[in-house]
């Protein structure tokens, strides 16, 4: 049917190009809900300072004792983990939220790249999260965190930090879509989030926790990841922990990414 | 001009054990306005949802423009607008932003993209608006705006899915208004809609979908002609004279009375002359009605007089079992 043409001003582009394209706009607009909806970062952002404030002076003391670094640089690592496995959980949130809008449903009639909605989501909270590493680290300065590395180590940390929160990102996502509701979505990270986050070497060494937990904190990827960080951060045995990390964020996206969207593609 | 522009053969779709849609077939020529009429939960939502690659149909195929939609769901994408049951519009978005945000990912160019905008926020009345974030919007500009997304890429193709459920009769007014310009410009539309005025007004052909399938399908004009332009209502004491009623008005010849409980319906193509004849009738039987009304058909109306079921006895959710009315 040759008689009705699709517009000339619709960009030829190609599938590669366009699926970039239309995560760059996904991506914009998960920004922009971030300065629309301000409460969404500011309370994003006061959790983890929290968190600095409270471990720094409520356990410092006790904790800070086994350690042969001050407590504050043994926490801030930590808590840079800590934040974005919580930061995660509003990927689920928003895309349960988009879902229920029926928001996703326009955007799987469009001409759109189909991993667009997610990549597009997942990025937004990469960004989200480059903005809240950066605030919680000044304020790690304010209380007393030192670096005993240099500059590029440091960024390195930040880096898998980064990636860290990208993979858990995707596991959000399908979460998201399998739960379709926001309250839901909510509720339904917080099993597997506090698991990750306690039974972890976050915020105190494994070693005061009972052996057969000791397993599974020192080598689940939460834990991993910290210690990677903590050790481009403050010295001591890195290129395990990295590796180690490197790996669990691999295989996290590996399998999460395609389910989240497999899930996207049957949703609705 | 006399192409098809959708073309829906045979299509099936289940949900677990509900049969959504049960072997549905239509076909919309090329630049005209096509009607799927039917109650909540009759499988409107399903054919749309399968017309625009959403879902895929468990049996049977469509086209849209010549193009497959489970095939060549990407190139029927590149040619259809879909403006869905609920305003899909990001409430944290200006208007502005939302018809941007589309017109991105429809891929148009950045100058199209403002320009568009900006004559689409004007068409729908929405220009006050369009810097202020969609949260704040009424109802009636969230559907005016989902339904200008819906046309960023000037689509050939249109698919409408219940666009004025909600909305006042002035919005409702206007909205036929811009429906029936776009299909002066050459736009094909494909509307679902609860209201036979609706489907009345702005539909060339309609289909009567009831449990999944098309019970009937034609102009307006065919489909009412088979029901009858008029409805006399009439209300009588008690059941015994509302069936004596009944009795007399059937051999009174050329209508078809309708009885439920002490009401009588009577369709008729030629209201005036056949209101008198029943009168007539009454009178002469001593038969005296407590309440009289004269009206045009409603959706109901067509639905009893096809499936022998009142359309409101079918269930709220799409997709959800439809048992078939109680009364009969």
């Amino acid at each position: 049917m040759s008689a009705i043409a699709i517009p000339a001003e619709r960009q030829g582009l190609g599938r590669l190009s366009g699926a970039i394209s239309d995560t760059l706009a996904m991506t914009w607009r998960g920004l922009l809900t971030y300065i629309r909806v301000p409460q969404l970062l500011v309370f994003s952002t006061i959790q983890p300072v929290l968190f600095v404030l409270l471990f720094r002076y409520v356990f410092g003391g006790v904790v800070g004792n086994d350690l042969s670094v001050p407590y504050v640089d043994f926490l801030l690592p930590g808590v840079f983990v800590q934040m974005t496995v919580f930061g995660a959980t509003a990927t689920a949130v928003g895309l349960a939220t988009d879902l229920k809008s029926g928001l996703l449903e326009r955007f799987r009639s469009l001409p759109m790249a189909r991993s667009a909605v997610l990549a597009g989501r997942t990025s937004a909270d990469l960004f989200r999260n480059v903005f809240v590493i950066v605030l919680v680290m000044l304020v790690g300065f304010a209380v007393g965190f030192r670096v005993h590395t240099n500059v590029f180590a440091v960024l390195a940390g930040i880096g898998i930090v980064l990636l860290f929160a990208y993979s858990l990102s995707w596991t959000f996502a399908g979460v998201g879509l399998a739960v379709g509701d926001p309250e839901t979505a909510q509720a339904a990270a917080f099993p597997i989030v506090f698991p990750l986050i306690f039974a972890s070497s976050l915020f105190i060494p494994v070693a005061s926790m009972p052996t057969w937990l000791q397993g599974f904190a020192e080598h689940q990827p939460v834990s991993v990841t910290a210690s990677a960080v903590r050790a481009l951060m403050i010295g001591g045995e890195t290129a395990t922990y990295v590796v180690q990390s490197l790996a669990w964020i691999v295989a996290i996206i590996a399998v999460a990414a395609p389910l989240a969207v497999r899930k996207y593609r049957r949703t609705i | 001009m006399s192409e098809s522009a959708i073309i829906a053969e045979g299509l099936e779709k289940r949900f677990g054990n509900v049969e959504a849609l049960a072997s549905v077939d239509f076909q919309v020529r090329a630049g005209s306005v096509f009607g799927l009429l039917g109650p909540n939960g009759a499988g409107k939502t399903t054919a749309v949802r399968i017309l625009t690659t959403i879902l895929e149909p468990d049996a049977g195929r469509a086209t849209v423009l010549g193009h497959d939609v489970v095939a060549e769901a990407e190139r029927v994408r590149l040619r259809i607008g879909l403006a869905g049951q609920s305003a899909t519009v990001d409430p944290n978005l200006t208007g502005r932003e939302n018809l941007r945000l589309v017109g991105r990912l429809v891929r148009l160019d950045r100058p199209t993209i403002a320009t568009r905008a900006s004559e689409l926020l004007e068409r729908f009345d929405l220009a006050d608006a369009a810097d202020r974030p969609v949260k704040t919007y009424s109802g009636g500009m969230r559907r005016r705006l989902d339904i200008a997304a819906s046309l960023v890429g000037r689509p050939p193709v249109l698919f409408l899915d219940e666009p004025t459920t909600g909305l006042d009769l002035r919005s409702r007014e206007a909205l036929w208004d811009t429906i029936r310009a776009l299909v002066a410009e050459g736009t094909t539309v494909l509307l679902t809609t609860q209201y036979l005025e609706e489907a009345d007004r702005l539909a060339d052909r309609v289909a009567v979908v009831d449990n999944g399938r098309v019970i009937a399908e034609g102009t307006p004009p065919e489909l009412k002609a088979q029901l009858g332009n008029t409805v006399i209502e009439f209300g009588m004491g008690d059941e015994s004279d509302a069936s004596r009623a009944e009795t007399v008005l059937a051999r009174l010849g050329g209508i078809s009375p309708e009885r439920e409980g002490t009401t009588i319906r009577v369709p008729s193509g030629d209201g005036p002359r056949a209101l008198m004849g029943v009168l007539r009738e009454l009178d002469m039987e001593q038969l005296f009605p407590a309440t009289l009304a004269v009206r045009e058909p409603s959706l109901d109306d067509v639905f009893l007089r096809l499936t022998g079921h009142h359309a409101e006895a079918a269930v709220e959710e799409e997709a959800e079992p439809a048992p078939v009315g109680g009364a009969r």
